[in-house]
């Protein structure tokens, strides 16, 4: 791995690095390393005062968690950790003892780590029931109960929806069949796309310039293999950082040797004789010659198990109150049902109290947390979900850390640094507030952003300091308009009396010729929307 | 005359021993004002803010009152990285770590560890037969110097040259020997010898490649070229002193704090793996950099209530922001076992201590051997004669009594072999 803060990833250090992970984990400056026996001999935080209810739901409760990935175990444990004793269900559709995904589209592309060793550490006291390789199927809040695809009833008190999302497919199913077309999710996908990739094919396309088609892209570079990206909008990343700095993610891609293709999108694939992928059919009418594809069109939040079930859960996500509580579609808060993670969508009172949908790591593990914690918590004890969001991506040499919501803003300045040398700090701006900052290899800054954010505090940032560029002026950030997820939450309701008005989604099909959804994760959308 | 600040009074020697009542003061008021007009910053919050924000300059240079006729570099050499803002700090910063750590370096360190055990081992073995010692003269003053000398590549043998400029530059930090003129000829006096020892074997080197870091910088040809000769001895310089000065005090301080709390000391005997917890604790409890200095604000800047204004100094006091009770509970207890022990033992921010990881593994490696292989261990002066520093601070000697020296084992760990042998692998 190379950046500026690189370190070298292995996920299951054998016997041999015990003492320099023990070393390590004692050494972080931050304690952001968790070595498993370590967090459970922690019994600092003791339980919030016991309340009668919640107290003896903490002893004998039954709690399922949908969704055994980052934040379904995160929960599992905080609820162990603070306490929780009573049964505790994890159901996920893999077949797998959770992993980690952040190394699939980089470790284990570039062969470094085997994807079977990606595995999160389970608490040895977890103490849970795992239904693992089945998925859940439906819901019945009435009987709370999870229906699971082999028949099975789980019956639950409280429940944890963390169910993630899935990469959006490629339409065309036969050509998304054809041997060479990826997408990247599962550690099953990030195997056979790293056994591909290290066999050394003659062409790589990667279809979408976001951040997994960016780092996917960026592995291939470094394992020399060409690499074409065909990206819809002006520039990489341009979903999630605008059009500014997206630009400067291009010319990174190009002076890395990716034939990076913006403004452009892949119209079709087609296979040879045998199935196996040959070229794809572009907008501009060009044709590439490529043997492996990666479909990288962001993502589908996976909530049809929802449908019928009453929550406010659609193509746009689970809506919950800032506390993980699932609103129905009513608009209503439960009392028994959370949700965390990628699936979930929860207000923040810094971005306007809009709704978030946030796909980031730190988000799954903080917001699981904040959901585990509530779940067992009398309602004055319970915590709201307040952390600036963050994220990061490492590609091209460059690690790339963001605060922030940088798709809530309207204009964009660099603050500190260069963008010529791709070392820089960039601030994002939201009607003269600040709500975000990138950093490329300059992330140590990123504090002081934070502190900023959070006190709303004006934009552009007026200061002086160290490694000051020339132009300090405020630009368009070049934002593309953002989907409007509640678009799709068309709903009737019905009944007249107060105690039988009722809402129900309508599906409406897509009129014949209107514009695909958006081709990228959305990042948030409008207050309506639950 | 006016009663000095609370700063003041933690300079003073008198405090030297134990200036934590002193912090606790301080941190009533988190930017408080030193004699000097300097703003000193004490709380945990504060200080960490103050370590992140691109207001806050480490270049001398921006300082308010600083002159551009003043001598306060050495003519013809650029001040070391620790004195540098970024783009400049960074691009050092990126050229040094190439030899010294991740992601173009990553064995260095952990490829030294054996060497490093063998040279405990050995300084402890030259006590056999005694049972009294100063444990700074005999282990932890000798011990860190060997290691940097084979890390930089710089003879062994030079050390009481390098040691008399060394000494002059690290007391010429110290605010209690003499006035700032008198200070400021003597660390550029000793600056520009040292430099110029870094010079000559800088220049020799050329001819005859060595090995360690000192021979890589001056023949690398990484992407981004290299450093110049005046950089090279600058900061070969600035490796140097940092390199051992701080671990030693490191050291002291740990073996200090454990025969105070021999329970703690016992237990590192029959659970070496301690170590690492230990070692994190001690950077808190008893850090060896007590204060950052010569800071300088760029812009007015309000912090904790304060307004520092730009061109104002700013000293941010460490060790006071360990012992914030409103970030750690019961700040004052040596605790091992601290969960989550976030501390300000090595800074923060862009200038986080370069050389942390090497103090850091120095300290696991001699705690523990030093406290199995002496025997009913005890201090000799409690408090032990202090050197007179207060931002490098440590004790003068540390005389220490036990019974005998416990013999070395005979061979290396299973574990330390199969370490080193995959380290050969890698």
């Amino acid at each position: 791995m190379r950046g500026d803060e690189a370190l070298w990833y292995d996920p299951e250090p054998g016997d041999w690095q015990r003492e320099n992970v023990l070393r390590a984990a004692a050494a972080c400056p931050v304690q952001a390393m968790r070595v498993e026996q370590a967090h459970f001999r922690d019994d600092s935080r003791v339980p919030a005062a016991a309340h009668g209810d919640a107290d003896a739901f903490r002893r004998t409760g039954r709690i399922v968690i949908v969704g055994a990935s980052l934040a379904g175990l995160k929960a599992a444990a905080t609820l162990r950790h603070e306490g929780f004793t009573g049964s505790l269900t994890l159901i996920g559709d893999e077949p797998y003892e959770p992993y980690d995904r952040p190394p699939l589209s980089k470790q284990v592309l570039d062969g470094w780590v085997p994807a079977q060793r990606t595995a999160l550490p389970v608490p040895g006291d977890l103490d849970a029931r795992w239904r693992l390789g089945v998925a859940a199927a439906g819901l019945d809040l009435a009987r709370k109960q999870v229906l699971l695809a082999d028949g099975e009833e789980v019956g639950f008190d409280r429940l944890l929806i963390a169910t993630g999302v899935r990469p959006r497919p490629w339409p065309d199913p036969a050509q998304a069949a054809l041997d060479g077309v990826f997408v990247l999710d599962t550690r099953d996908d990030a195997a056979r796309l790293q056994e591909r990739l290290a066999a050394g094919p003659r062409r790589v396309l990667v279809i979408g310039g976001g951040f997994i088609g960016s780092e996917t892209a960026s592995v291939c570079r470094d394992l020399g293999l060409p690499v074409t990206v065909a990206e819809r909008g002006p520039a990489p990343l341009v979903g999630a950082l605008g059009r500014v700095i997206g630009a400067i993610a291009a010319d990174m891609q190009r002076d890395h040797g990716v034939d990076l293709r913006c403004g452009v999108f892949a119209k079709a694939l087609a296979g040879d004789s045998s199935g196996r992928l040959c070229s794809a059919e572009l907008s501009d009418g060009s044709t590439l010659d490529a043997d492996v594809a990666i479909v990288a069109l962001g993502s589908l939040r996976n909530v049809e198990w929802l449908d019928g079930s009453g929550l406010a859960a659609g193509p746009w996500g689970v809506g919950c109150d800032s506390g993980s509580r699932a609103f129905t579609l009513d608009g209503m808060v439960t009392d028994d049902i959370f949700a965390a993670g990628d699936v979930a969508r929860f207000p923040h009172p810094l971005y306007n109290y809009q709704f978030l949908a946030l796909q980031h790591w730190g988000n799954a593990v903080a917001q699981a947390e904040i959901a585990a914690h509530n779940m067992i918590s009398a309602q004055t004890d319970r915590w709201p979900h307040l952390a600036i969001p963050s994220f990061w991506s490492t590609q091209f040499d460059t690690e790339i850390k963001s605060v922030g919501v940088p798709s809530f803003a309207d204009e964009v300045v660099i603050t500190q640094g260069s963008a010529a040398d791709r070392r820089f700090v960039a601030a994002y701006g939201h009607r003269g507030r600040v709500t975000a900052a990138v950093a490329f290899n300059q992330a140590k800054w990123l504090e002081f952003y934070q502190s900023l954010i959070e006190r709303s505090a004006p934009f552009p940032p007026d200061f002086r300091g160290v490694d000051e560029p020339a132009d300090r002026r405020p630009v368009p950030a070049g934002m593309p308009d953002q989907p409007i997820p509640g678009d799709q939450a068309t709903v009737e309701v019905t009944g007249h009396n107060p105690g039988e008005r009722r809402t129900a989604l309508v599906r409406r099909r897509h009129r014949p010729g209107a514009r695909l959804p958006q081709q990228r994760r959305d990042r948030h959308g409008p207050a309506q929307s639950l | 005359m006016a009663q000095p600040s609370l700063f003041d009074q933690v300079v003073d020697f008198g405090s030297r021993a134990d200036p934590y009542p002193l912090y606790a003061e301080l941190r009533r008021t988190p930017v408080s004002r030193a004699d000097d007009g300097s703003y000193v910053v004490s709380t945990y919050q504060a200080i960490v803010a103050l370590l992140h924000d691109p207001r806050v300059s480490s270049d001398r240079r921006h300082r308010a009152d600083y002159a551009e006729d003043e001598d306060e570099f050495v003519p013809g050499l650029p001040p070391s990285f620790i004195g540098l803002d970024p783009p400049g700090h960074d691009r050092v910063r990126r050229l040094l770590t190439r030899h010294f750590g991740p992601p173009h370096d990553p064995g260095r360190i952990t490829s030294m560890t054996a060497g490093m055990a063998d040279i405990v081992a050995d300084l402890i073995g030259h006590l056999a037969g005694r049972t009294c010692c100063d444990l700074i003269e005999d282990v932890t003053y000798p011990f860190p110097v060997t290691v940097i000398c084979r890390l930089l590549g710089v003879p062994r043998e030079d050390e009481p040259r390098f040691r008399v400029w060394a000494d002059a530059i690290v007391s010429s930090i110290d605010p209690t020997t003499g006035d700032l003129a008198a200070r400021k000829r003597r660390r550029l006096d000793a600056a520009a010898d040292l430099a110029s020892y870094f010079g000559e074997l800088i220049d020799a080197g050329r001819d005859r490649p060595g090995n360690g870091m000192l021979a890589e910088l001056v023949a690398d040809d990484g992407p981004e070229g290299r450093l110049s000769r005046a950089e090279l001895m600058s900061n070969a310089s600035l490796l140097l002193i940092a390199g051992h000065e701080t671990t030693v005090n490191l050291i002291a301080n740990g073996m200090l704090t454990l025969l105070r709390h021999p329970q703690v000391l016992q237990r590192l005997r029959r659970q070496p793996a301690l170590s690492a917890r230990l070692v994190e604790e001690l950077l808190r409890y008893e850090p060896p950099v007590q204060f950052l200095p010569n800071r300088t604000a760029l812009d007015d800047i309000d912090i904790a209530g304060t307004i520092i204004p730009r061109g104002g100094q700013v000293t941010l006091v460490l060790a006071a922001g360990s012992r914030d009770p409103e970030h750690v509970p019961d700040p004052g207890r040596f605790d091992p076992d601290r969960p989550d022990n976030e501390h300000l033992g090595f800074g923060g921010g862009i200038h986080y201590c370069f050389g942390a990881p090497l103090a850091r593994i120095e300290a696991q490696i001699a705690l523990p051997e030093l406290a199995r292989r002496l025997e009913n261990l005890r201090l000799a002066a409690d408090p032990p004669p202090y050197r007179p520093n207060p931002l490098l601070r440590g004790p003068a000697q540390l005389p220490v009594r036990f019974d005998r020296v416990a013999p070395a084992p005979a061979t290396r760990s299973r574990d330390q072999r199969i370490t080193e042998r995959h380290l050969h692998h890698v």
